[in-house]
């Protein structure tokens, strides 16, 4: 799946998001092809979800991939929660 | 990458998101990881983005655009005396400020992983906050390069 992460400049937390989304991929077996984007590169892009931290994705409502926004960047626990919960998502809505 | 020249300040009497990050930049000015006009576009991404830069709660990680005056990358580390409010609505307030310095190619991920590697583990955020002793948060991101 592709993957982009977003923030304000595409070298901070979208960079750090990325690393972490692909460490959590790899362990599940998920091949993540991602991408570090700031946010006023984002419109047009082709991919299955953006990632942001809450404060960044708030802004992109305009927009028709899915967005997932994650509160604590150094969390873990939440930024797998919510991958996980994605796919789960997306595997129901193919049915 | 070298990061035995870490900036340390603990305890900056800063009180306002500007004046902190200015701090912190200022750390990164004398450590010759930027330029002074690295700092003020920190600053002003601050007042355009928001307080997005709180990425976890206390610890905020101001950047501007390695175009906007970054020499190398780096990072710095300031630990504010009082809790600051940068506004965000779950993160707040800030206790820790660490400016980054990336780069346009991205080379900087190795120094963002060591960074996320500390920042995400408690005991290490815990000692961040409560030591007096410079050489221990030093040794905390140079035992990563093992």
């Amino acid at each position: 799946m592709k993957i982009i992460t977003t923030c304000g400049m595409g070298v901070g937390t979208s960079l750090m998001l990325l690393m972490e989304l692909q460490a959590i991929g790899a362990k599940h077996g998920i091949t993540i092809d991602g991408e570090a984007l700031d946010i006023s590169s984002i419109h047009g892009q082709n991919c299955d979800v953006i990632f942001g931290s809450n404060e960044i994705v708030k802004s992109l409502n305009d927009i028709t991939v899915p967005v997932v926004g994650i509160k604590n960047i150094l969390d873990k626990t939440e930024i797998e929660a919510k991958l996980l919960e994605f796919i789960r998502s997306t595997a129901t809505g193919r049915e | 990458m070298q990061l035995e020249n870490t900036s340390v300040s603990l305890d900056d009497e800063s009180r306002t998101p500007d004046n902190a990050i200015r701090a912190a930049g200022q750390l990164l000015i004398e450590d010759e990881l930027a330029e002074p006009r690295y700092v003020e576009a920190m600053i002003e991404a601050f007042r355009d983005l928001g307080p997005y830069i709180v990425l976890a709660p206390g610890i905020a990680m101001p950047h501007a655009r390695p175009d906007a005056g970054a020499i190398r990358e780096g990072f710095a580390v300031l630990r504010l005396a009082t809790p600051v409010e940068f506004g965000h609505p779950e993160n707040d307030p800030v206790r820790l400020v660490i400016p980054l310095v990336g780069s346009g190619d991205h080379s900087h991920i190795d120094l963002l992983k060591r960074l996320s590697r500390v920042l995400m583990d408690p005991d290490a955020v815990d000692t961040l906050l409560t030591t007096d002793d410079i050489a221990l948060v030093t040794a905390l991101f140079n035992d990563l390069k093992n």
